[in-house]
């Protein structure tokens, strides 16, 4: 990947900024995300619930479903490839995906290796619960990040926990000496750039977005307030009693996270919402796969 | 001078971090309450055009946006913003604000890895680097609409009185010139 392909990539994240990416299965469901105002979608032949809840190994999605989606809507058409599986990611570059997500949702192919991301023209998003993760991915070539998150939940307890986090550790680096950010590259264990610059603009040099157990208008607001630049909604909407109407909802909710008026506005006869598994009820913690 | 930038989603920020080092005061519009504000230019981002165009319907802000544009105000759209402003969209039956004479092509060089950078000419300005992400172009300008760009045959730049688009994101660059040509010649 060029230099100048990788600044494009990042750029097709700024685009999605203070959008709302929704996981669909099917090119209705694409459709009906579309319609409420999606700004891309996440193919995938299950829903992260629906994984949980199957068991098994977990793999990309069949090229042929995504294919379906990629004509069913004119928005970014995104799809998961699993950690380290770089077959499955230059499949997924080979049908034109708009971004692949290296995604702890599927099973790891590889339990030390990432995909190396320089080697792709398509962008990829990456998970990641700490400051240091998320370098780690942009030094490998990721052009987006996301939070981990709990996927599949409805518990937003991890995706509030790595925000928090990496927040926390950007304002820890932008009030460090130079001295002290050589040592803080060290244990972070990435390039001395990549902390430089987190160190000057008090950001990560790609676009961060909240992901995992975003299932309500709240849980969208308060990903954004905590310093999300737009969120991705799994099993959440698709899982709701009344899709069409929680998508709408979530998207207005991140546009406008800090009008607490019109936020109870958006909450209100949302119908069920996905009913959700604790986090101590859970015995895989996906989050926790590769870092 | 005081910059409206429609903020329901995309790259609002960046257009807020040039024309402010540009000297202008900016702030963001996300309700019908910010429309209120007074304002001597107003710029739609990138971004997607089809949740732009959704939330300002939602937001019930579209017609009074397609009314302060028609009264004169001056406008900057850049890629979705300039498939907002025009009149159809190839291929599809909707319309947003269609305040510009033009035809636009969502899409037009195709999914992500058709993304692409270049430097052409651009009207009164001289060569420009041009980033184009998923980008559109203009498929025809009407008469009150004037061409001043293109790329490879396309147009990729266009004028019509108060409003200016473009299908590339000069905001994505370190080159002010277009941002620039908008507060010294549409703006002014």
């Amino acid at each position: 990947m060029s230099a100048n392909r990788y600044e494009l990539n990042k750029n097709l994240a700024q685009m999605l900024k203070g959008g709302v990416i929704m996981d669909v299965t099917t090119p209705e469901q694409a459709k009906i995300a579309e319609a409420a105002g999606a700004c891309a979608v996440m193919a995938l032949e299950r829903i992260p619930a629906d994984i949980r809840a199957a068991g098994g190994v977990a793999r990309m999605s069949d090229p042929k479903m995504i294919k379906g989606i990629q004509q069913a809507v004119s928005i970014p058409v995104m799809a998961k490839c699993r950690i380290g599986h770089f077959a499955e990611a230059q499949i997924l570059q080979a049908i034109e995906i708009d971004y692949i997500d290296e995604s702890e949702v599927l099973s790891p192919a590889d339990d030390k290796y990432h995909i190396d991301k320089t080697q792709f023209d398509v962008p990829f998003v990456c998970g990641a619960k700490d400051l240091g993760e998320a370098l780690r991915r942009i030094s490998e070539g990721a052009a987006m990040i996301r939070t981990r998150g709990e996927p599949g939940t409805g518990d937003v307890v991890q995706a509030v926990r790595h925000m928090r986090m990496m927040q926390s550790q950007i304002r820890r680096l932008s009030s460090m000496s130079k001295d002290e950010l050589y040592q803080a590259a060290k244990d972070l264990q990435v390039d001395y750039a990549l902390v430089q610059y987190v160190a000057e603009h008090g950001k990560l040099p790609v676009v961060n977005f909240a992901a995992g157990g975003v299932a309500t208008p709240a849980d969208a607001a308060l990903m954004m307030q905590l310093g999300a630049e737009g969120v991705f909604v799994g099993s959440g909407i698709f899982k709701s009693g009344n899709p069409e109407k929680r998508a709408a909802a979530i998207v207005k909710a991140v546009t406008n996270f800090n009008d607490h008026k019109m936020l109870a506005e958006l909450s209100e006869d949302l119908g069920e919402a996905m009913v959700g598994i604790n986090e101590q009820e859970i015995a895989l913690l996906m989050a926790e796969r590769g870092k | 001078m005081r910059i409206g930038i429609l903020a329901l989603q995309g790259a609002f920020a960046e257009h807020e971090a040039m024309l402010s080092g540009l000297g202008a005061t900016v702030f963001e519009i996300r309700q019908p309450k910010d429309l209120t504000k007074s304002m001597d230019g107003m710029v739609i981002p990138g971004g997607e055009s089809t949740v732009m165009g959704k939330l300002l319907r939602d937001l019930d802000m579209l017609a009074d946006v397609q009314a302060m544009i028609r009264r004169g105000l001056p406008t900057f759209g850049t890629c979705a913003g300039l498939i907002l402003l025009a009149k159809r969209i190839e291929g599809d039956d909707i319309v947003h604000l269609g305040t510009m004479d033009i035809v636009a092509k969502r899409n037009a060089y195709g999914r992500q890895l058709g993304s692409f950078d270049t430097e052409k000419p651009f009207n009164g300005i001289g060569n420009i680097p041009m980033t184009f992400i998923r980008a559109p172009y203009i498929v025809s300008c009407g008469d009150k609409a004037e061409v001043l760009a293109t790329c490879d045959g396309r147009i990729v730049a266009a004028r019509q009185d108060n409003q200016l688009v473009t299908a590339f994101h000069p905001e994505l660059t370190t080159d002010t010139s277009v941002h620039r040509f908008f507060l010294e010649k549409v703006c002014k």
